[in-house]
């Protein structure tokens, strides 16, 4: 797929998806992750301030993907689910090392640093967040 | 705006048609649709269809163009609309408002996906393209993961059962099995869902629909046109919403508030209650979405789907008869088509053609669903004209 091969578009999407990187409107008070580009809330009279988030959260739901997408075959199977972070947004990522008895909804997670695919032998490697689950209540 | 109503339908049969090109398909639903009618293709005034990704499906844009050409009906306007799965029923919104303008007096409204061309995993990767590319698909997530964090919520928040689910694609298949034009005429039991391979847990095989080719088409006539036809059915409401396109956006994952906003302007517009729809045709694309468009539609309350099924509420003849078709798990789900062939379903329901599968109908509604919910569409059909739809 064309989009997967592009520098661009995934350069400028580092910062967020490498760090954690959101933001919050000073008006509302409402966190936002991945970064509004407008306040949903406030609209143009919202204030948008960038957020590095501290990457603790819970389990909102998961599934275990099984029939994966093109570039992603041989992961399979791998679990994603949609996290809750603890400042109120929620975000879609695996969970990785972790047990599989472990990942319950409601359970605590924190963020890792990894590699998310290869766009084959020469393409771009593509690094984000994933979770693991942690043991604090 | 004027009164609309449908007084044409065709479709092609669904299912794996290696032998059809799209073009192929288009024109054979559009002229069964004319036929059925019984108008000439000069009535036509302008074409709206609805397609999802034949640009990725089979490298084909400019769509709305090609389908006059081969149609033999170069000259009048012709106009694509996109909606993912909804694309269908986005056409037909198009193609009644633009007659209850004024603008037109007939026009035609299709839909039409060609699916089996792509290898599953790249037909899995363009579905994807129905969600959030940035933040749910470049991490390799799935439609069927997506409405599996559905499902799995649902279970969670409101005890609903893998059996309760399972019945909604049982419900399906025993309808598709009296559906000639059905990609799966046969049926299943809550075993055979409950043993099918897991695809995304908690979903299984079953519980999805399945990658499908196909067409669609009716012709819409206002009021005054629509007086000339035999047996015109009425659009009585109609409403279009959206939400967030990202799932985890969403505030809740246990209900489609599009479907919600769409369907109180629909029974608005109508003047009707839910009570009062006799047979529907609901976007089960996975089984759970079956389940929560019987909550969010007000067929039963909220949280409490699994036990309506379990109840038999949705068989043909019962509280209200769900997807006579066969819905998209069992009739088949060719993206684009979907919608316009939802509402040839209610239509023929309300002609009294559906042989062995037809229901006593007054009322009938549609309900279509792009992505996971981000664009939705309810529309409602009836026998008679009492209220004016917008």
């Amino acid at each position: 797929m064309v989009h997967r091969s592009s520098v661009p578009m995934h350069w400028r999407l580092y910062e967020s998806r490498y760090n954690l990187v959101g933001n919050k409107c000073l008006v509302c008070g409402e966190f936002f992750y991945p970064s509004k580009i407008v306040c949903p809330n406030c609209r143009r009279r919202g204030i948008l301030k960038r957020v590095v988030f501290s990457g603790k959260g819970k389990i909102y739901s998961y599934t275990i993907i099984r029939n994966a997408p093109r570039g992603f075959e041989k992961y399979a199977p791998y679990v994603v689910a949609i996290v809750e972070l603890d400042e109120g947004p929620r975000v879609m990522g695996w969970i990785v090392d972790s047990k599989i008895s472990d990942i319950k909804i409601g359970r605590r997670v924190s963020v890792v640093f990894r590699k998310i695919y290869e766009d084959g032998k020469e393409g771009l490697i593509h690094y984000g967040f994933k979770f693991r689950v942690i043991d604090e209540k | 705006m004027r009164n609309v109503a449908v007084v044409g339908v065709g479709e092609t049969a669904f299912g794996e048609h290696w032998e059809k090109s799209l073009r192929a398909l288009a024109v054979e639903a559009g002229i069964a649709a004319i036929r059925d009618a019984n108008i000439e293709g000069a009535d036509i005034e302008a074409m709206y269809i609805g397609n999802m990704s034949a640009g990725k499906f089979i490298g084909q844009e400019h769509l709305a163009a090609l389908a006059v050409d081969q149609a033999g009906l170069v000259g009048i306007p012709s106009s694509r609309l996109e909606a993912a799965c909804a694309s269908g029923s986005l056409a037909f919104r198009q193609a009644c408002l633009a007659v209850a303008s004024g603008e037109y007096d007939i026009v035609i409204a299709a839909g039409a996906e060609k699916m089996t061309d792509l290898q599953t995993e790249d037909v899995t990767t363009t579905l994807m393209g129905a969600g959030d590319q940035e933040w749910e698909g470049w991490l390799g997530m799935t439609f069927p993961g997506l409405y599996a964090l559905m499902a799995r919520r649902h279970m969670y928040e409101y005890n609903t059962t893998r059996e309760q689910m399972a019945l909604f694609s049982v419900n399906g298949h025993k309808n598709a099995a009296l559906n000639p034009k059905a990609q799966f005429p046969f049926e299943i039991t809550v075993e055979d869902v409950l043993n099918s391979p897991l695809v995304a847990d908690p979903l299984r095989l079953l519980d999805c629909s399945p990658v499908s080719d196909g067409a669609a088409a009716v012709i819409i006539a206002s009021e005054d046109a629509a007086k000339r036809f035999e047996n015109p059915i009425w659009l009585i409401g109609s409403g279009q919403a959206t939400d967030n396109l990202a799932l985890h956006d969403r505030k809740s994952l246990t209900s489609l508030r599009a479907t919600k906003i769409a369907a109180k302007k629909a029974y608005e517009q109508a003047g009707i209650s839910p009570e009062k729809i006799d047979v529907a045709e609901v976007h089960d694309c996975f089984s759970i979405n079956g389940l929560i468009a019987l909550e969010d539609l007000g067929f039963c309350e909220r949280g409490k789907s699994g036990k309506f099924v379990e109840d038999g509420n949705i068989e043909r003849g019962a509280a209200v008869s769900i997807n006579t078709s066969g819905g998209l798990k069992a009739k088949g789900h060719p993206v684009g088509a979907t919608g316009i062939s939802q509402i040839i379903e209610i239509v023929k329901q309300l002609r009294g053609e559906c042989g062995k599968r037809q229901v006593p109908a007054e009322f009938g509604l549609t309900h279509n669903v792009g992505g996971t919910g981000a664009t939705v569409v309810v529309n409602i059909f009836g026998k008679e004209l009492k209220e004016r739809w917008v």
